[in-house]
């Protein structure tokens, strides 16, 4: 009963935030409903046991996506609001049929999950497992995924470089 | 080594820190309101009106030239000239200003005025507990609140108005010298008029 | 745990105590309930009362430091003021600029305090005396802290005056630079324990040598963390000297610049109680939490000496303030990317080296100074070498104009 209760709440939170986001004018007002999105996600995971899940989901979305897309968006000119009427535009019709068929993959890919059908199969997981599963049998993943994001942050810095001088002609 | 600065630093800070309660002599400050350091000299803030005598508004030396209040560059000097004329403290017919007012919140203490005046009128003041709570009237002194006798000025900057009061001084000779040039110029032409005339009617007979 | 009297084991719990018989009032349904919200009670009362001290405290230390006596005049010794200034910024007119996002202007300050309010909830201020005792204690905290950047923003940006959004994104770009040392150095003390549990870490570090106690501090690794912890709190928390965000000379408030009256006060309040939050983390993870310094002196109360040493912690970071210039934002970048970053990344090896030397030596005096030996000389070794090479890239010349002239 209150478990329903805090779910429905957090969910009407995420999805409170999200359709915020989607339709608020003020870009950087939409960044911020986002991040209430972030933050209904992390409750949820915390509602459901998963704290190390959670709190990255703070740490890593609110603590650095967040801030990231408002740096995007202060550094672009859009971070007024937006002029005239969204819903007609042609990337707004887009916008539609991709979000369709992403509700479609979502849909299918909900129907065929395995879900555990009682709350009491729940494993209670801790850090120190996660840890270990990390360092044991997912090494592989997470150093290709290591490599990956020092490749971009790499990229980054060379594009950021200034350019010397006698190249820019 | 990196790092040394900040520990020496830190010596330093603690040694005031420590330092300040064991000796006084250690302390920059005084206690504001009971304490008091004796002005230096140059101090200034804001302009005053100098007035000669004992009656504050009979003895401004303003004669309402508005050079001042033209030269101000913030603006913040206002003045009514006088449409008659009063007797100054020497007792020449001068106009005086009916209003002079300044608003000190507006006042940058530049001197300017004290600098264009051309007959000493107006002079840096060095009262500064000025506070109030209106801070809109409060803040514009009129000529009441302006005017404040020569001695006051003769205390607070005493070797400028020393200075002031010889050149006033030596105006003062040289004006009645040459009144007195001209009066006795005037006497003699007089004489001389009277005695030409005399001259010039004396052979004719009296009616 | 060494053998204390009754009395000191009563004076140690008494806080908890009080907590459950006050609990015990209520029927058994209520109770944890209760208990939670007497905890709560405890760190909304306590730690604002700190900060209000604290500020006192700061102005009269920084004046001491400049040869001055600071605030003197509100109560003896000045002991009042911060009553005087609560009581002003209370009644002081709260000014809304008309061009302002009004909401996010009003939430920021208010998103900040309860974030900061947050990450007490997990922080051991003495023994059994945590309000939430989770597994993942100091990863909830580092979470929490790192959301605290956002509301900085949001004040930053809804306030649409340059001074404040330029402050704000100083001190977002610095909070984020910051936060990997931060993190880094923390994890030093996280992987010697072996968990997340600030209640762990502070067990762990509960032993005694002789009198002295197992505090991380008192290792090679440990040493080298502290320190680069500190920097990065001083810099995660905006206090000198990386108070850039509010450099007063450039950006009259920095992102507060439009507040006034309660909502600068909560930003003030929000300021503090971050930097009290951190020095307490910093107290749990390096200096041994509630532990006592000497075994001697384990009969007084644990909670006593967690807030002697954060008194004695922010009485450091009110020293370093009256000590030290400054920033400029190329310096502060440079020292955060190229000399904390790679120490802490430096320092995490070196831990890691010094618990696998004693693994592969085995238990014994001889293994204590060998791991003392390598460990300490490869962290001075790196530290002069970097020193050197900074201090001698250091170039000082006439500062150039590259657009002027
Ligand atoms: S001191 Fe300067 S600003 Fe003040 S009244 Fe005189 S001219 Fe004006
Ligand atoms: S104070 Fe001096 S300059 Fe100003 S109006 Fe009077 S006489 Fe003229």
């Amino acid at each position: 009963m209150i478990d329903t209760l805090v779910f429905l709440i957090f969910a009407g939170l995420t999805l409170a935030g999200a359709v915020a986001a989607a339709l608020l004018r003020n870009l950087v007002h939409c960044a911020l409903s986002l991040t209430v999105t972030f933050a209904g996600l992390a409750l949820l995971y915390l509602s459901l046991g998963a704290q190390f899940v959670g709190f990255t989901q703070v740490l890593v979305y609110i603590g650095a996506v967040a801030i990231l897309v408002v740096f995007a968006i202060l550094l672009t000119r859009g971070s007024g609001a937006l002029p005239g009427n969204l819903v007609t535009t042609s990337a707004w019709r887009i916008g539609w049929v991709a979000a369709v068929a992403v509700g479609f993959v979502l849909v299918a890919a909900l129907q065929h999950a395995p879900f555990a059908q009682s709350a009491a199969a729940a494993p209670a997981v801790s850090v120190q497992q996660i840890g270990q599963a990390l360092m044991g049998p997912f090494v592989l993943p997470l150093e290709i995924v290591g490599v990956l994001l020092t490749v971009a942050l790499i990229g980054a810095v060379i594009v950021a470089m200034p350019e010397r001088q006698g190249e820019d002609q | 080594m990196l790092g040394e600065g900040i520990l020496k630093g830190l010596a330093e800070t603690a040694k005031n820190f420590a330092g300040s309660f064991v000796s006084e002599e250690r302390l920059t400050t005084v206690e504001y309101p009971e304490q008091r350091l004796p002005q230096i000299e140059n101090t200034r803030d804001f302009p005053f009106l100098v007035y000669d005598g004992e009656d504050a508004m009979a003895g401004l030396r303003c004669v309402s030239c508005q050079i001042c209040e033209k030269e101000c560059p913030p603006k913040c000097i206002y003045i009514v000239k006088s449409t008659d004329k009063k007797p100054d403290y020497v007792g020449k017919a001068q106009f005086y200003p009916t209003r002079f007012d300044i608003d000190i919140s507006v006042c940058m203490s530049c001197q300017i005025c004290v600098e264009v005046c051309p007959f000493d009128a107006i002079k840096m003041d060095t009262e500064f507990e000025l506070s109030t709570s209106d801070r809109f009237g409060g803040l514009i002194l009129d000529k009441h609140k302006l005017a404040k006798s020569n001695s006051y000025y003769q205390k607070i900057h005493p070797t400028e108005a020393a200075e002031v009061d010889g050149r006033l001084e030596e105006e003062k000779q040289k004006l009645e010298a040459k009144a007195k040039a001209a009066a006795e110029a005037a006497a003699a032409k007089a004489a001389a008029d009277a005695a030409a005339k005399a001259a010039a009617t004396t052979p004719e007979a009296q009616p | 745990m060494s053998p204390n009297p009754a009395w000191s084991r009563t004076l140690d719990q008494i806080f908890v105590l009080l907590q459950h018989r006050i609990a015990d009032l209520f029927p058994p349904l209520l109770q944890p309930w209760v208990a939670m919200i007497l905890g709560v009670v405890g760190i909304v009362a306590v730690f604002p009362a700190i900060f209000a001290l604290t500020t006192v405290l700061e102005r009269k230390g920084l004046g001491r430091m400049q040869n001055r006596l600071g605030p003197n005049r509100v109560g003896p010794f000045g002991i009042l003021q911060p009553i005087a200034d609560a009581i002003k910024s209370l009644t002081k007119e709260d000014i809304v600029p008309r061009s302002a996002d009004a909401v996010v202007h009003y939430l920021a300050p208010v998103v900040l305090v309860v974030a900061i309010f947050l990450g007490y909830a997990v922080l051991p201020v003495g023994r059994n005396m945590q309000l939430l005792n989770i597994d993942a204690g100091i990863l909830f905290f580092f979470a929490i802290g790192a959301s605290t950047e956002l509301s900085i923003f949001m004040a930053g940006w809804s306030s649409r005056n340059k001074y404040s959004l330029l402050g704000a994104m100083r001190a977002v770009a610095q909070m984020i630079s910051y936060e990997v040392p931060l993190l880094l150095s923390a994890v030093v003390a996280i992987m010697m324990t072996g968990s997340l549990n600030p209640s762990r870490i502070v067990e762990a570090q509960g032993g005694f040598t002789g009198i002295l106690p197992h505090w991380y501090v008192f290792t090679p690794w440990g040493f080298a963390g502290f320190v680069l912890f500190v920097i990065a709190a001083l810099a995660e928390t905006n206090r000198s000297p990386f108070d850039l965000p509010e450099g007063e000379s450039e950006l009259v408030a920095g992102y507060f610049t439009e507040y006034s009256g309660f909502k600068f006060a909560l930003f003030f309040l929000g300021e503090y109680l971050g930097m009290m939050s951190i020095a307490g983390y910093g107290i749990t993870l390096f200096l041994g939490g509630w532990g006592a310094p000497l075994s001697v002196l384990a009969f007084l109360p644990s909670w006593l000496w967690f807030f002697g040493k954060l008194f004695l912690a922010i009485f450091f970071f009110i020293w370093l303030r009256g000590t030290l210039p400054r920033l400029r934002q190329d310096q502060l970048m440079n020292f955060a990317w190229k000399f904390m970053l790679p120490m802490s990344l430096l320092d995490l090896f070196v831990a890691a080296l010094w618990r696998f030397l004693g693994e592969w030596l085995g238990a014994g005096l001889g293994t204590e100074v060998v791991r003392w030996l390598v460990c300490g000389l490869l962290l001075a070794v790196t530290y002069v070498l970097f020193a050197r090479v900074m201090l001698k890239r250091q170039k000082i010349s006439p500062r150039s104009y590259r657009y002027a002239e």
